[in-house]
Formats: structure tokens, sequence, C-alpha cells
């Protein structure tokens, strides 16, 4: 086997220092019942390039060469080149979590600089050093604002994604954590009268998702209000982390949780993807997952250590602040990386690319079909209504090689024939163009 | 300090680099858009207040400046690549780059996860390839992909746990967790709503039958035992074990984070255990990246299938589908599939291996370990002295009469050229001594004889100079860091003009 490095005289060797005349010998305290005495029933062992040829017939089963008009959580933005070279380097990948500061001052200072970078976008005082994703995220901002509140119920707005919302019922399930949901209004966005009516004296937070499932940004400002009244806590939810490079940030909020994967990461058939939580200095001995610090050494020279860890698991055990250990590390640096590429100028104008594209999108959209949610502002999702079942619009567009957009109705059955697309950067004029007269035919 | 010792390093000069805050300046560029092929879009007037004005200390640098930091910043990191990784419980092993390469194609890595299924039916056959072969290697009956990572799996097998005995109409109050366990393990339980209750390990570290059979009753759940367990030990009474479970209607978990020591030698689902997670960023050989992403599939027997997260792979003919009517489920728990790309870098890492790849894996993982054991058993003291599977647990029992300590002695080691091994872990070990070792399959002889040597001139210093050992590491970049300082004035973001 092509990746074991020891020779048969090796293994001979190593057996006579440990006074065994077989390897089953080191086997042997298994029970003789339980011990496998046939070759597992797997295939048999690949050369590289039959493994290169089988992942070829696979990969070639899928979209290659579509233009991609889905987003619902899973954004199709270029990713420089850069990405991949930075984060092949096998001392990043090939690394563990940085236990050992000395040796992983590489590790710990990118996180840093991605704690930096997601506080700055987020308008939060603290990040942490990554979740696994965006729905998860939620999860734990819930399970973080429980205890911050000593509250125990929950209200979610009904424009977050889905399946966010799943994961939260979830974690929820088993620990006596209530979950109420505030519908939408006619705008697409939260109905401010049933979100206060919703909130009780045992409401923990308020969820929000802005921009939200149908891609309309929220008044944060205003939820924020009504939470607060209520001594609740408001947790937005960012699933698109790009909308930051043109929208206002929730600086209203107590717990920020944004799914990352914008940021250079592939979309990958939905993962690993990278989830963040960051929220207000006063809270950051409530917040799951590692924390990068920044500290000197005996020399007094500036070095990075994981910090605030009597929060987590491996030294609460049962009473952590949460059970993660294994976070997103490398999708982190990923994302840290394409935040440098971009940076302060280029997230901005990246940002209005995708309003540009979306905003023409609606307009040819809205000249056969109907756009729902008119009358909030929209970053690169939109709603569209169409006569017909969309699973047809979408199956004439595969012809001009596009993939159209979600249809809603397993999620939203009352939005009847419609369907959720998305333009992102990567999504030309004519593929909008065809898109729109395949919603008209 | 003297390196005469120290064979497998010599010093090397490393660069400096600020962060990337104190690189950026006004006009700097790291990217060029193309042109917009559509009219711009008046943002003030399409976002109205929702407008953002400014992205504040984001930085602005150049491409190569980019590439210049990370890659600086990449020498200041150990890793794999670079040598043993001897992280006890963290099969730090080998990352096949053709694993790597097979995730890139753009067919998987640029697939939406909502293609529509006739659009997206090879990277269905990828999961249930996968699985397939999952189950078979654990001896299970079917599995869910989605938990991201070992915790995550925990959660849902514990879960899956509670839906079983809530679907019999009983609930139980309690999960059994031996006092060797992986912190997750009752961090899990909490979460799912069990009580945790502490099982003692028996003088050989393994379960004490005797006290599992006074503290299992009907108000017991599951027990959640790593086997072999957290000492590198397989519990040999895990017949007993089992059938102690099963006999008051409990399940046997299992934590899969050892099973590069049973892999084509025995399967859990052979010896009792209902459900189990896998860790595929350690047997399953996907990279740890610095600390993810990893992937927590979780291998159940027949009675846990309708509880399965949705959607479960199934057959439809001649294409395979998501099913999501599964009326029973416990629920998502992650958006869309799980980490996709780790189970394509799995699929391939078990193509590349196949039957007898994996078993001679599992055997030179195990001789590895015990060849290690026996180098170093003469100069460290060995708490525990059943039969070592893939990892040894040492003490530092003897060092510590010089007032050497694991964690010192994992500190001196970094000047020997290698990472350390898992300190203080598992609680088990008197002293908070453990020095629990993991050499891997990935290991030639030599690279383990060079740590033997390494630790045993360790071990020599301590009795003759220990002060060279707590002093350690004095080869890095930098010295051991003011943790205290950190956790109590934690600064945890760069400010402009820090």
């Amino acid at each position: 086997m092509r990746y074991l490095p020891n020779s048969e005289s090796d293994r001979r060797a190593m057996l006579d220092a440990v006074g065994a005349r077989h390897i089953d010998e080191l086997f042997s305290h298994i029970p003789e019942e339980y011990r496998l005495k046939r070759e597992l029933k797997v295939p048999r062992q690949m050369g590289e390039a039959e493994i290169m040829e089988y992942f070829k017939g696979l990969a070639g089963e899928m979209s290659a060469g579509y233009g991609i008009m889905l987003g619902a959580g899973s954004y199709s933005h270029y990713r420089p080149v850069i990405i991949d070279s930075l984060i092949s380097r096998g001392e990043f990948f090939t690394a563990y979590t940085p236990y050992q500061a000395e040796i992983s001052q590489g590790t710990l200072q990118a996180i840093f600089e991605f704690q930096t970078m997601i506080c700055e976008l987020t308008g939060m005082e603290v990040a942490n050093a990554s979740l696994y994703d965006g729905s998860t995220g939620i999860a734990e901002a819930v399970m973080m604002a429980i205890r911050i509140t000593g509250r125990s119920s929950t209200v979610i707005a009904r424009s977050v994604h889905p399946e966010y919302r799943e994961v939260l019922r979830t974690y929820a399930q088993h620990q006596g954590m209530p979950i109420a949901e505030a519908n939408f209004g006619a705008n697409g966005r939260v109905d401010l009268k049933a979100l206060d009516a919703a909130i009780t004296d045992q409401t923990a937070c308020v969820v929000i998702q802005s921009p939200n499932f149908f891609g309309t940004i929220e008044d944060v400002a205003a939820i924020a209000d009504i939470a607060h009244q209520k001594g609740a806590l408001l947790v937005v939810s960012i699933a698109e982390a790009l909308s930051l490079g043109i929208v206002k940030p929730p600086a209203e909020a107590d717990i920020v949780t944004m799914e990352a994967q914008s940021f250079g990461v592939p979309l990958g058939f939905g993962g690993p993807y990278v989830g963040v939580l960051a929220t207000r200095e006063k809270f950051v001995r409530q917040m799951p997952g590692r924390l990068v610090g920044q500290t000197t050494d005996k020399q007094g020279r500036r070095g990075f250590v994981l910090t605030l860890s009597t929060r987590e698991q491996h030294i609460r055990r049962e009473k952590a602040t949460s059970n993660i250990c294994t976070n997103q590390g490398l999708v982190a640096l990923m994302a840290t990386i394409y935040m440098c590429i971009y940076g302060r100028e280029g997230l901005k104008e990246l940002a209005q690319q995708n309003l540009a594209k979306t905003a023409y999108a609606v307009g040819e959209f809205s000249k056969s079909a109907k756009v729902l949610f008119d009358g909030a502002p929209r970053f690169n999702e939109f709603v569209v209504q169409t006569s017909g079942d969309p699973k047809q619009v979408n199956d004439r567009l595969l012809g001009e090689k596009i993939i159209g957009g979600l249809p809603l109705q397993k999620f939203y059955p009352e939005l009847g024939n419609a369907a959720l697309w998305c333009c992102t950067e990567l999504v030309t004029k004519a593929q909008i163009d065809a898109a729109a007269k395949a919603v008209r035919a | 300090m003297s390196d005469q010792n120290i064979k497998k390093v010599r010093r090397h000069v490393s660069q400096n680099e600020g962060l990337i805050f104190e690189r950026s300046s006004k006009g700097k560029r790291g990217y060029k858009l193309p042109p917009l092929d559509v009219p711009t879009a008046d943002a003030g007037q399409l976002l109205g207040s929702a407008l953002r004005d400014d992205l504040g200390a984001m930085p602005e640098v150049s491409e190569f400046e980019i590439i210049r930091h990370f890659t600086r910043l990449s020498t200041w990191n150990y890793a794999i690549d670079l040598g043993m990784y001897p992280l006890g419980s963290c099969t730090m092993k080998y990352n096949a780059r053709v694993n790597e390469a097979v995730v890139r194609m753009d067919g998987l890595a640029n697939a939406h996860p909502y293609l529509p299924e006739k659009m997206a039916q090879g990277a269905l056959r990828v999961m249930h390839e996968l699985s397939q072969a999952l189950i078979e290697i654990c001896g299970m009956d079917a599995i869910t992909l989605q938990p991201a990572a070992g915790a995550h799996g925990e959660m849902t097998g514990i879960m899956l746990v509670r839906a079983y005995f809530e679907a019999q109409g009983k609930q139980r109050k309690k999960v059994l967790i031996p006092d060797s366990a992986h912190g997750t393990n009752p961090a899990t339980a909490a979460i799912c709503g069990y009580e945790v209750e502490n099982l003692r390990s028996n003088a050989q570290g393994m379960v004490d039958i005797g006290a599992l059979s006074a503290q299992m009753n009907e108000d017991v759940a599951a027990l959640m035992l790593t086997n072999p367990n957290t000492l590198g030990i397989f519990e040999e009474e895990i017949h007993k074990i089992a059938e102690l479970m099963h006999d008051k209607g409990g399940l046997l978990y299992m934590d899969g984070a050892n099973m590069n020591a049973l892999v084509g030698k025995a399967r859990p689902g052979d010896f009792g255990v209902d459900v189990m997670h896998l860790n595929l960023h350690k047997t399953f050989s996907t990279p740890h990246g610095g600390g993810g992403p990893g992937s927590g599939p979780v291998a159940i027997k027949k009675h846990l299938e309708p509880f399965l997260p949705t959607p479960v792979i199934v057959q439809k003919g001649d294409r395979l589908a998501f099913d999501y009517d599964r009326p029973q489920s416990i629920g998502r728990v992650k958006a869309f599939y799980g980490n996709f790309g780790m189970h394509v870098r799995a699929l391939a890492y078990i193509l590349a291996n196949g039957p007898d790849g994996l078993r001679q894996t599992t055997e030179d993982a195990v001789l590895n370990a015990n060849y290690l054991r026996k180098k170093l058993e003469d100069v460290y003291d060995l708490p525990f002295k059943a039969p070592s599977m893939h990892e040894v647990v040492l003490s530092h029992r003897l060092q510590a009469q010089h007032g050497v300590k694991t964690g010192d002695i994992a500190k001196r080691l970094i000047d020997y050229g290698f990472h350390p091994y898992t300190t203080a872990f598992p609680l088990v070990v008197p002293d908070h001594g453990a020095i629990m070792i993991e050499p891997t399959e990935s290991e030639p002889k030599e690279e383990l004889d060079l740590f033997i040597d390494a630790m045993r001139n360790i071990a020599a210093e301590a009795a003759s100079d220990p002060a060279i050992i707590l002093n350690a590491p004095h080869t890095t970049r930098v010295e051991r860091m003011d943790e205290v300082t950190a956790n109590r004035k934690p600064v945890l973001r760069w400010k402009p003009g820090s």
C-alpha cells in the first residue's frame, strides 16, 4: 500500500522487538469471536490513475459548466486562485488544532486576523474561531442567549432559512427550549406586530436572518427595539456574507451568527462551510467554540494562544458552553485569505456588482412574471412567482446550461408557484436574459 | 543550550511578519473585477438606510503581499507533512494528495447543494458508496453522513438513542460515561437532555464490570464507550458490557475516535454496538486543517434506522434520491448533507487502500504503537499494563520526581523536532500525568527511532538537567506564552492604532 512507509523487513524488526511472531498476536486480546477473519467487502485497491478516472466519471454526472442561479444559503462566487495555493501548503492543511502555541503561530495568527475581520464586518466586538456552519451557528447562538438571560424560549422569524430552523428545532427538542415562529409580511420582512405578540417574558432571544431567506434586508434596528424592550436578546443570522460589503452591519444585534461560505469557499454540494459567531465583549465568557487571544512570551514578543478555554468541553465536560471541539479551521483560513484579497474596497465593489446584476434581473423577470416582496430592499436574491410549476421552468433552462431558482413549494406552500433566484457576479447578462425568457414561456 | 543530542532538526531562520492590517495601506489592491455586463445600480437608491458606507479596518493589500504573508505564517506551524505528530486520540496520519485532487474536480467542487437530483447523481453516488463502505467497515446496518465533526456525531447518535426510547414510550434519564472518556462525551449527553453518570475504570484501565452492573438499570439509556478506550486498550470484556446494557434494555454507544485500531480487524457491530460515530478526519485521512473541518458520520443498527436525520439517500429506480419523508426522524443536525468535501476524500482514501490496505494500515498503526511502548517503558512509567493497540499511554511519574511534568516533556520534544503527544489526558492517569502517544501507521521505523531517541534523551535530561526541560522550548520563534494574562485580559482582535 503506497501510503505505508514500513518495509517487510522494518515490520519484521519491529515485531521482533516487541516479541511477537506474527502481527495477529497484537490483536489476540480481542475476543476470538469478534476478530474479523475475512477481508472487508470494499472495492479492491485502486491505482491513483484509476481513482482519478473514477471521480472524473462521477464529477461528469454533475453540473460543471452550468450557470448557477441558485442561492438559498450557498452562493456561487468567484474564488481567487491564490486561496487554494495558500491553503494547500502542508503546514496549514496537515496541522491540527493549535494546542502547542510555540509551533502553531501561523494558524493562531491567521485565526486572530479572521476574528478581527469578522468583527469589522459584522459590527460586533468579539468573534470566535469558527463553528461548523450557519445552521448550527443559530443553535449555538440560541443556547448562548439562554445562558445569558436565564430564560428558556426563542422566537424565530419564518423568513430564516428553513433548514437553519430545522436544525434549531433538532438541537432544542431535548433541552426544554420552546420555539415560536413569527411570520413575514407582504414585503417579505418579519411582521413586526406578529413578532411583538410572540415575545413573552420567557423569550431569551429573537432570531432573524438578514438578508433573509428571500433576499430581503430586514429592519434590524426596529426588530432590536422590540426584542430589547421585552428583555430578549437579538440574534441575527447572515447566510450571504458578501452582503456585508454594502449592507449596513446588524450592529444592534447581541449575537451575530454568519455562514461565511461566500468568502472563497467552494459550493461543494453543501459543505464543508464555515460558521461564525460574533457578539459583544460582555458576553465573551458565554461564547461557544475556540477563541484565539494575543499575548506575549517570556521575552515580551507578541504571540497568540487559544484562550478562555475554561468554557470548553475538555475542561468543563457536561457543564461546557457547547460540546464543540473540531471547528472549521481550514475553511476559516480560506475566508481569511478571501477577505484579504478583496478587502475594504473590493468587498464593496463586488457586493455592488451583485446588487446590479440582481436589480437588472428583477427588472427583466418582472416583465413576464411576478417578483414578490417589492417595497423592501434586497441584496442578491429574489422570489419569482410564475403561472406554471417552477420545476418546468428549470427543466427548460437546463437546455441552456442554466440551473434555475429553488422551487419554494416544499418550504412555503402558501407562495404557490414561487422560486428563489440568485444573481451573483458570476451570472452573466445572457444567462439572466435566457432565464427571464424561460419564465415567460 | 546544547543541541548535540538532537538529531532530527537543526535551527533555521524564520521570517518575521506582522498582522495583515499592519501591511494595509489605502489604495493597494489584491483583486481586479471584470467590467459589469449589466447597467450599474444606484446602491443608495436600492438600499436606502440599509446602505453601508465604509468597511472600517478591513485590509487593503496587494496579491503578492498576501502570498508572502500567509506563506510566512505557514512556516511557523508544525505539520504532519514535516514530521511525526503523535497526538494521542487525534490520529494524525498522512493526508493523501489524490484526495485533494479529486475533491477539486469542477463537477464536485462547484456543485450547488440544491441542484435538481438528476443533476447531482455523481455527488449522491459518492455519498452512497462511502456509506456502503463505512457500514461494512463498522459491521452496522445504516448510516448518516450529516454530522460535521466527531462531537456533532456524538450528539446525533445520542439523539437517536433518545428518539428510540421515546418511540417505545418510556424515556430514560441517564447516560453512563467512563472516567477515561473524551470531554465531548459528557458535554454531548448534557445537550441531549441526559444526566451524566460517571463510570469508574478498574485497575487495568478498563470498564469496571462490577461497577457497570451496579449502575446499570432501567433509568440508563446508554453507555458511551470509547473502544479501544483513551488508554489505547481494547475492552476485553466488551461482550459482557454489551450484554449488561442490552439485558436492561439499554443501548451501547461507541465513540469511534479510535477506529484506526480496528478497521479490517474487528467490527463494532459484531461486538454489540448499537450506534457509533466515526471521525473521517482521523481514521479516514481527511486533513485536520489546523482544527477542522471534520466529519462525523453515525453508523447504527437496524432498530435505530427510523430516527436517522433527514434526508436519507435511497435508490429510486436507476437513480439515487434524497428521502425527506421520515416521520420518526430526529430532524436535521446541519443544513444540506454534511461536509461533502470530506466524504469525497474519505472515499478516495478507501479506494486507494482496498480491503488489504485498510487491514495493513491498522496492523501497522498497532505495531508502531507497540514498538514505541517497548522502547520507552523502561524509562517512562506505564500506568496501565494491558496490551496497547494504536496508542500507548505513559505517565510522567518517574520524571515528576525531578519536577518535570508531562507538559514540560512535551515542550522539550519540540526542541527535538517533534510535535508533542497529547498531555494530561486521559484523566484516569494519576496526577494529570498522561503522556498519550499515537504514532499512526504513517511513521516509518526511522522516524519512530528518532522519537524514541528524543524521549530517552529527555528522560535522561530530567535527571541531569531538569531546567533545560522546564524552560523548553528553546528553538522556536516564540517561547512559552503568557496564558494567564491572555485569559485575564483577553485581546481577541486587532484594533486600529494598537
